[in-house]
């Protein structure tokens, strides 16, 4: 087998070293009823080649978003990620290190790390961030989990602009560990009034800008009535790459940042991974769940890195720990650091611009269909569209001509009439006039 | 021991060549320093060719940022030269052997990542119409069909996205069964050899722990879970156990603990941690676990990266498997069914909610499918004889110099030592640990497990050729007869030859500094956005 180094000949004369003749002799404390005699009922190994063949044909099954005029967003966007962001973090000495427990032969890691964090910190507006969640999703729940923790309370309560996915993270994990939530119902436009749900019960207000269905959301008075009742603000985003034009959520008064970092250095995936960004304030730190990366010196005086404030984790404080989270997103985290690099704040800024130009393109040329209405004044790269008739349909009707035009918000809030006809429409800088052209003449067609 | 003593110098030189010779950059030829790229980074340049959006009328409506975000950038061979030489700072399992016990640090195949990189897998979104995946839901189905097999079980929970949150999503299956139930019990037993993680998990789910001591042999005795469940009857809503355990031994008694277990109406969390020992010679489902989570980052080798992304998927018995988490594949008439949210259910199944937001770690997938492919029924025995054959050659290697706390008995995929042979050296296993950086190697994970003094538990993997291993013994039994013939200066400050020192982990702790603050005296404004 051509990853095992053992030759029969070693395994023979090691087996020898060791006192036995059979290797099962070493298996002895598993219980006899419960060995395995012979082998496993599953395919004998293949050949590189075999296994390249097998995985390409069912890869070859499904249609890949550069394949298409694609406009699926949802949580996760299509952008470009330069070559060389690919080819660094396959560098072995990125892909197959362990998380820097030993900081004198993990350097590397631990300053890019250092460096990702200040990104993200620079990016949020906020004065600290983490090494990063598993996902946005998740990082959610956790920033819901620290809310609780930093205000004694456990009454979370959730806007209806908030991606449903992670609604269902947080009450899922909120229904298990005995808290409360408070959440609104699906507010497509960003009208909702949110302040009226805020009470002296409320540990922490979670609202999404932009929303889930696009809509840009003005954190600054929820952020005051949050205050107000002594609940933090915690401000949730799917797509980094709107932090390049809109006000940071930390210049706005949240209290807690988090969101996917997807789009920045990390493809599509099917879903996964991908990164969660988290940050915060200085003063909640000792609150904040997963690793830090800080800077310090060596015997020498050197400046150097290494991983800190361990004693809110798992490994040292066990029950007692902010969060459970062990292994997180470190290549993903690299990718991002990388992209972030090439790109810069000016870069940002720029991409950021395309995306929204592109999206206001968008907006005009949908106008232009009969029946076709964009619910959304304020987004920046997605918004919601009403059409006029279930959504669903619709998306497959594109699909079968080639057209990946959304994501209807019936397949995330299935079973709410008032959502059936509502289309997600997302559009990046990957997206060409010609994109935007099939669009429309496919979806007259479909609604012709 | 000094290696690399045949062949002739190529320059011999009349003086000593030192490594404390200074040189004018900081640099030690190959070995080059690199400043953070905040101090070399400008905010004129751009890595990344972009046309100008054309004049357009923005629809912010009031949000558009006043200033853009302070990031400078690198060019891209700029940014190539900064990436490159921090690898250079890290040590890696393609650089040499990575002892890590627990953690599994085995070969990471290149075919996986050229298969996770197919456009078909990584270029497509989460949320596409599903008649334009149907690969992607066939390989998670043919991945989910072979953690089932493997491990003897009736289901699996795939979107979990690292062994943390696996153990988070079993034990949540368990609390939703138990609720089925009209069930509420409150303790969930833990081993002290357990990982951190496992109280972590039980406690964020408000679960009290209830720990549980090892025996003299390392394992835990099912008299002392019975005694437990006595004290707390009618309470016990589970145990998490790890199998093979943190000690690197097989639970002999596992059976006789998971009937215990389950004759107090709770349910058996096993930790899979430790999977990589026993794939291809015992099915968990034959032991009695209702539940355990896979790390395919471990087992099933998708690269580490440097702290993630890892992957948890979590196999389930019969009992749990209604419980399972949104999205689930089922077995329907025309085939495989991808269930995604509750208006999809039918009879009986009863999701306790979701674990994250889409799939899960669809990558993972890719690359843990290639390797099992790859390895087949037989090589993933074979690995996991191998991962087992080269701990206990270790372990007889080394174990009449260095000090077994459970005596010489045979090892799983890792061997535990503790540091007993270190005393009265002056060494401590820090020092010692850090000494096995300047020979070159990576150290074993140290004061871990707790029920351990000095802990030190070695995990060669199947990866290591016999004679890398050999040359691993021999170090380490050079290093145990410096450190007892007092020769403390090799080990006292050490490591001496990598790129840092020992790091001031008090300092960094006492006053975090947590990211780069722009020197106040080269403060500039940033640019306007618009």
């Amino acid at each position: 087998m051509r990853y095992l180094p053992l030759s029969d000949t070693d395994r023979a004369d090691m087996l020898a070293r060791v006192g036995i003749s059979d290797v099962d002799e070493i298996f002895v404390d598993i219980p006899k009823s419960a060995r395995i005699d012979g082998l496993l009922d599953l395919p004998r190994r293949q050949s590189e080649f075999a296994v390249e063949r097998d995985l390409t044909r069912m890869a070859g099954k499904n249609v890949a978003a550069s394949s298409v005029p694609f406009f699926v967003g949802a949580g996760a966007y299509k952008h470009h990620v330069p070559a060389s962001v690919d080819h660094l973090i396959q560098r072995s000495e990125f892909l197959t290190s362990y998380t820097p427990y030993q900081p004198e032969v993990t350097q590397g890691t631990l300053q890019y790390l250092f460096e990702f964090q200040t990104q993200v910190a620079a990016l949020t507006g906020m004065e600290v961030a983490n090494a990063s969640m598993y996902d946005g999703s998740t990082g959610t729940a956790e920033a819901v989990l620290m809310a609780h923790r930093v205000t004694r309370r456990n009454k979370a309560v959730l806007s209806g602009g908030l991606h449903p996915q992670y609604r269902q993270v947080v009450e899922g994990l909120s229904a298990m560990a005995g808290d409360r939530v408070a959440a609104l119902p699906a507010d497509p436009t960003g009208t909702e009034d949110i302040l009226a749900a805020i009470d002296d019960e409320t540990s922490c207000v979670v609202v999404q800008s932009p929303s889930f269905y696009g809509q840009l959301i003005d954190l600054k008075p929820i952020a005051e009535k949050a205050h107000a009742h002594g609940a933090l603000l915690i401000a949730v985003f799917t797509e980094v790459v709107s932090l390049g034009l809109i006000e940071a959520p930390g210049e706005q008064g949240a209290d807690i940042v988090v969101g996917e970092g997807q789009s920045i250095g990390n493809g599509l995936n099917f879903g996964g991974p991908y990164v969660g960004l988290f940050a915060t304030r200085q003063k909640f730190i000792r609150q904040m769940p997963g690793r830090l990366c800080g800077e310090t010196v060596d015997a020498n005086g050197k400046r150097g890195f290494v991983l800190t404030l361990s004693t809110r984790e798992q490994h040292i404080r066990r029950d007692k720990a902010t969060s459970n989270i062990c292994t997180n997103s470190g290549l993903c985290c690299l990718a991002f650091t990388i992209h972030m690099t090439l790109l810069g704040g000016n870069g940002l800024a720029k991409l950021a611009r395309i995306n929204h130009a592109n999206a206001v393109k968008l907006k005009g040329a949908l106008d232009g269909v009969a029946g076709v209405s964009v619910l959304n004044d304020a987004f920046f790269n997605e918004f919601t569209v009403k059409l006029p008739k279930p959504a669903a349909e619709v998306v497959e009707a594109l699909a079968a001509k080639g057209v990946l035009g959304g994501v209807p918000v019936s397949r995330l809030e299935p079973g709410k009439a008032e959502l059936a006809d509502l289309l997600l429409v997302a559009s990046s800088e990957v997206n060409s006039d010609e994109d935007r052209a099939a669009f429309v003449a496919a979806l007259k067609e479909v609604l012709a | 021991m000094s290696m690399n003593t045949q062949g002739r110098p190529s320059a011999p030189s009349e003086t000593a060549i030192t490594s404390e010779r200074a040189t004018f950059t900081g640099n030690k030829a190959l070995a080059m320093e690199e400043p953070l790229l905040f101090e070399i980074g400008r905010m004129d340049v751009c890595g990344v060719d972009l046309d100008e959006a054309e004049d357009f009328a923005p629809a912010l409506g009031g949000h558009a940022r006043k200033a853009v975000p302070d990031l400078p950038a690198l060019t891209e061979p700029e940014a190539m030269r900064h990436y490159v030489r921090l690898s250079s700072k890290n040590y890696a399992i393609d650089a040499g052997l990575y002892p890590l016990g627990s953690c599994t640090m085995k070969h990471n195949p290149r075919l996986n990542e050229k298969m996770a990189r197919l456009p078909g897998f990584g270029d497509v979104h989460p949320l596409q119409p599903l008649s334009t995946v149907t690969g992607a839901v066939d390989l998670i189905a043919e991945l989910a069909h072979w953690l089932v097999t493997m491990t003897g079980m009736s289901a699996v929970a795939m979107s979990p996205k690292a062994g943390a949150h696996g153990e988070l999503c079993g034990m949540m299956a368990i609390k939703a069964a138990h609720q089925a139930a009209g069930r509420d019990p409150k303790i969930v037993l833990v081993p002290e050899s357990a990982h951190g993680t496992n109280p972590a998990t039980a406690a964020l789910l408000g679960y009290k722990v209830v720990s549980i001591e090892a025996r003299e042999d390392g394992t835990v005795d099912p008299a002392a879970v019975k005694a437990r469940i006595a004290e707390h009857a009618g309470d016990i809503a589970g145990i998490m156990l790890t199998n093979p355990n943190t000690c690197g031994l097989f639970e002999r008694d596992i059976i006789a603990i998971a009937e215990a277990i389950h004759a107090a109406d709770g349910y058996f969390y096993c930790d899979g941690a430790n999977f990589n020992a026993i794939v291809g010679k015992a099915r968990p489902g034959d032991l009695g676990v209702d539940a355990m989570h896979i790390n395919l980052h471990k087992t099933f080798s998708t690269p580490h990266g440097g702290g993630g992304p890892g992957a948890g998927p979590v196999v389930l018995s019969e009992r749990l498997a209604p419980f399972a988490p949104l999205p689930f594949l089922r077995k329907g008439e025309g085939g495989i069914e991808w269930v995604e949210t509750d208006a999809e259910l039918k009879d009986g199944e009863q999701p306790f909610g979701r674990m994250t937001a889409f799939h899960g770690q669809m990558g993972m997938y890719v690359r843990a499918l290639a390797y099992m492919k790859s390895h087949g029924a037989d090589g993933l025995k074979q690995a996991s004889e191998d991962a087992v054959l080269n701990a206990n050659y270790v372990r007889v290697g080394l174990q009449d110099l260095m000090s077994l706390p459970f005596g010489q008995r045979w090892c799983m995929h890792e061997v535990l030592f503790d540091d007993s042979f270190l005393k009265d050296t002056g060494v401590t296993t820090l020092d010692f640990a850090k000494a096995m950086i300047d020979e070159g190697y990576h150290p074993m994970t140290m004061y871990f497990p707790l029920v351990v003094h000095g802990a030190m538990l070695i995990e060669p993997t199947e990866s290591e050729s016999r004679a890398s291993l050999d040359l691993f013994i021999a170090t380490m039994r050079d290093l145990v007869m410096s450190a007892q013939k007092g020769e403390t200066d090799r080990f006292k400050g050490a490591p001496f030859h990598a790129p840092r020192g020992r790091l001031d982990e008090t300092r960094a702790a006492r006053s975090p500094v947590l990211k780069w603050e722009r020197p106040a005296a080269t403060a500039v404004q940033p640019q306007a956005a618009e």
